[in-house]
């Protein structure tokens, strides 16, 4: 095997172990500390696929930003096991069927792409550059570049609503 | 594909050329390896060397000497809530001027202006923050 | 000639002469963890001791005087100690992650000092994206923070982590922002280019005002990063005892305090290496007399001198101001550096674009 194959076999293995630590574990912080693990091996198959800015990218404002966010909320509300609302059943089971319905979706998804199987996956190329992202970003893309001006303002008067509320 | 990596830039290397390869990333796998290392040496060589003499009163959460009143995990104020939202915010826009910074000079006015505007409304924001009072700490 | 970089070089023909190349990258890649460890070994126990004599100095006090000549041998004393001391984790804490929280505080803490240039042609990894990769890894620390502190479970530190959460974010901002001022000047994000762009003058004094604001926002914000005295709240011994790190003792405490003067030495060093040029030394348009004696002097001398100013600056700003309260702490950041610092970023660019620094 050569040493990109054993890297993406690691990474793959770690993201999705992750990935299912976060889910089982059951206190919140241990949760968003495994999401945080899935981010990093995330970031690491980036830099496999030479996407360089996004793997930065991707550790900045999720690992470094939200993550954060989300440790900042479970202590703000700092359930302990006795105020912890009891979860109902059939929630439960409910949300158990529809992550088999959408785990489905993606199986047969991926299944009917053939082109997608095809297309060898490039490392390396210049495209995931910062240099050339950029290049793109204000070129072509300068309109959804302005749009998402548009989403911050309203996440920030979002934001200050929520927080503000009651005075 | 594995070159030197060892000292990048100095010229009698020959990887210095090929920076923007993603085996380049190499030498953060090896620094995360020693850091773990290093403090897992530590860790066990303080282990080893200290003596263990855990007593119930020793083990006691540190409150000023007096006895532990429930538990420390209380709920906290929402304007930390606040600022770590405002955070990701922020954090998203400065992100966005690195490819700017980087390109601005073949981009121009046209970018200029992008920017600008960009800027204009994550500044509208700011002024309905400061407005709406949501960053004074005290009510 | 004894410079860093011919060292380095010597070394790599040796073990390339003598040995099969993945043998020689094996080995320089030991050679290089090693030095990084024992540079991380050595700048705690440099930095706690000229912290102790700076804080004497300037308190009119003579500080450590005990152990070894001038007590010069005390940091290391106390880090013997420290390894002897019983490690133990509190009852009612998390054991799992109140113990892994001083490993994330050391990997991000050595991770920082990989694409830092510490002489010329000297500089363990020069990425392509370096002081990006810089702002992303030291956007992890505050998770080491919260870690220790909601770990722990005890309210002092709980609060502590809280509160220097809330500083470290927000100041993140500004010091990114003021990391950028140089990005749009240089027009590159890799540490070697920036250096280079310096050589005809550093860009603190090519810069005109606006990069000496964005170098004064870039020195406040990184105290407040770092979390040292005036922005030491979330470690405020009079009213949090020890902040985020009340329960830690033994090593795993000597561990949170030696990351921590380590990244003082980073964010120095970043310092140094945007505005003040890194490794360049001092020269002065055409004075040729004047330039050839500097560059006499070697680059590795240039570099620590600065990052040492830079950090004696930083223990001096301990002694001279008052602690803030977390109220004035970050209105500071949000309603005078972040904006000033946004403002200064498009004057940055506009001069950039005009050509209007030298």
């Amino acid at each position: 095997m050569e040493i990109t194959q054993i890297l993406f076999w690691f990474l793959s293995v770690l993201a999705v172990f992750g990935a299912l630590m976060m889910v089982t574990s059951k206190n919140p912080v241990y949760s968003v500390l495994w999401l945080i693990v899935v981010f990093f091996a995330i970031s690491g198959h980036y830099i496999l696929l030479n996407a360089q800015f996004l793997a930065i990218v991707n550790i900045i404002v999720y690992a470094g930003a939200i993550m954060v966010l989300f440790l900042f909320v479970i202590m703000l509300m700092n359930l302990n096991a006795e105020t912890e609302p009891q979860k109902n059943k059939w929630l439960k089971i409910a949300g158990v069927v529809a992550g088999c319905s959408l785990m489905l979706v993606f199986v047969a998804a991926l299944r009917q792409s053939d082109e997608l199987l095809k297309a060898p996956v490039s490392m390396g190329g210049e495209t995931g550059l910062i240099k050339t992202l950029g290049k793109t970003l204000f070129t072509d893309y300068v309109l959804p570049f302005e749009i998402s001006s548009v989403l911050f303002l309203s996440a920030m008067v979002g934001a200050v609503v929520i927080g503000k509320k009651g005075d | 594909m594995l070159e030197l990596f060892f000292l990048q830039s100095n010229p009698a290397s020959t990887v210095a050329k090929a920076v923007n390869d993603s085996s380049n990333y190499f030498p953060i796998g090896i620094q995360i390896l020693f850091a773990v290392g290093f403090v897992a040496v530590m860790m066990v060589l303080t282990h080893l060397l200290g003596p263990k003499r855990p007593t119930a009163q020793k083990l006691e959460n540190f409150e000023s000497g007096i006895e532990i009143h429930g538990n420390a995990r209380q709920p906290m104020a929402v304007k930390y809530f606040l600022v770590a939202i405002l955070f990701v915010l922020f954090d998203v826009e400065v992100i966005f001027f690195y490819p700017y910074a980087v390109n601005f000079k073949e981009l121009g006015w046209s970018g200029f202006v992008a920017v600008l505007m960009f800027v204009g409304f994550f500044l509208c924001g700011f002024y309905y923050i400061i407005k709406k009072g949501a960053l004074t700490w005290e009510d | 000639m004894w410079s860093l970089s011919n060292i380095a070089a010597n070394i790599d023909q040796w073990l390339n002469a003598n040995m099969s190349p993945t043998w020689a990258l094996i080995v320089e890649m030991v050679i290089a963890g090693v030095a990084v460890i024992g540079l991380f070994a050595a700048l705690g126990l440099v930095l706690v001791i000229m912290e102790r004599k700076v804080s004497a100095w300037i308190q009119i006090r003579l500080g450590p005087n005990r152990v070894g000549p001038k007590g010069m041998l005390q940091s290391l004393a106390d880090t013997l100690k420290l390894l002897v001391k019983e490690g133990m984790t509190p009852g009612g804490a998390d054991k799992l992650l109140f113990n892994v929280a001083p490993f994330v505080a050391m990997i991000v803490a050595m991770l920082l000092l990989a694409p830092i240039a510490f002489a010329k042609d000297f500089q363990l990894w020069d990425l392509n994206i370096g002081v990006l990769y810089i702002s992303a890894v030291s956007s992890i620390s505050v998770i080491s923070i919260l870690m220790a502190g909601w770990a722990s479970n005890n309210k002092y530190s709980l609060l502590g982590a809280m509160r220097s959460g809330a500083q470290i974010v927000s100041y993140e901002l500004s010091a990114g922002l003021a990391v950028l001022a140089i990005v749009v000047l240089t027009g590159s994000l890799r540490i070697s280019d920036i250096i280079q762009a310096q050589e005809n003058g550093w860009w603190l004094f090519k810069g005109h005002i606006p990069v000496i604001i964005a170098f004064i926002i870039f020195i406040i914000a990184v105290t407040a990063e770092t979390n040292r005295a005036p922005f030491d709240l979330a470690e405020a011994e009079s009213e949090l005892t020890a902040g985020f790190h009340t329960e830690y003792s033994g090593m795993k405490f000597a561990l949170f305090f030696l990351a921590e003067y380590v990244n003082v030495f980073i964010v120095c060093a970043i310092g140094a290496t945007l505005f003040l040029g890194g490794w360049m030394p001092f020269h002065i348009g055409n004075w040729h007399a004047f330039n050839g004696v500097m560059d006499w002097i070697p680059s590795s001398v240039w570099f620590f001198g600065k990052t040492f100013f830079l950090i004696f600056v930083i223990m001096w700003f301990r002694w001279t101001f008052p602690r803030l309260r977390i109220d004035q702490l970050l209105n500071l950041e949000w309603k005078y550096l972040l904006p000033i610092s946004m403002f200064n970023l498009l004057l940055v660019t506009l001069i950039a674009i005009m050509g209007w620094h030298f």
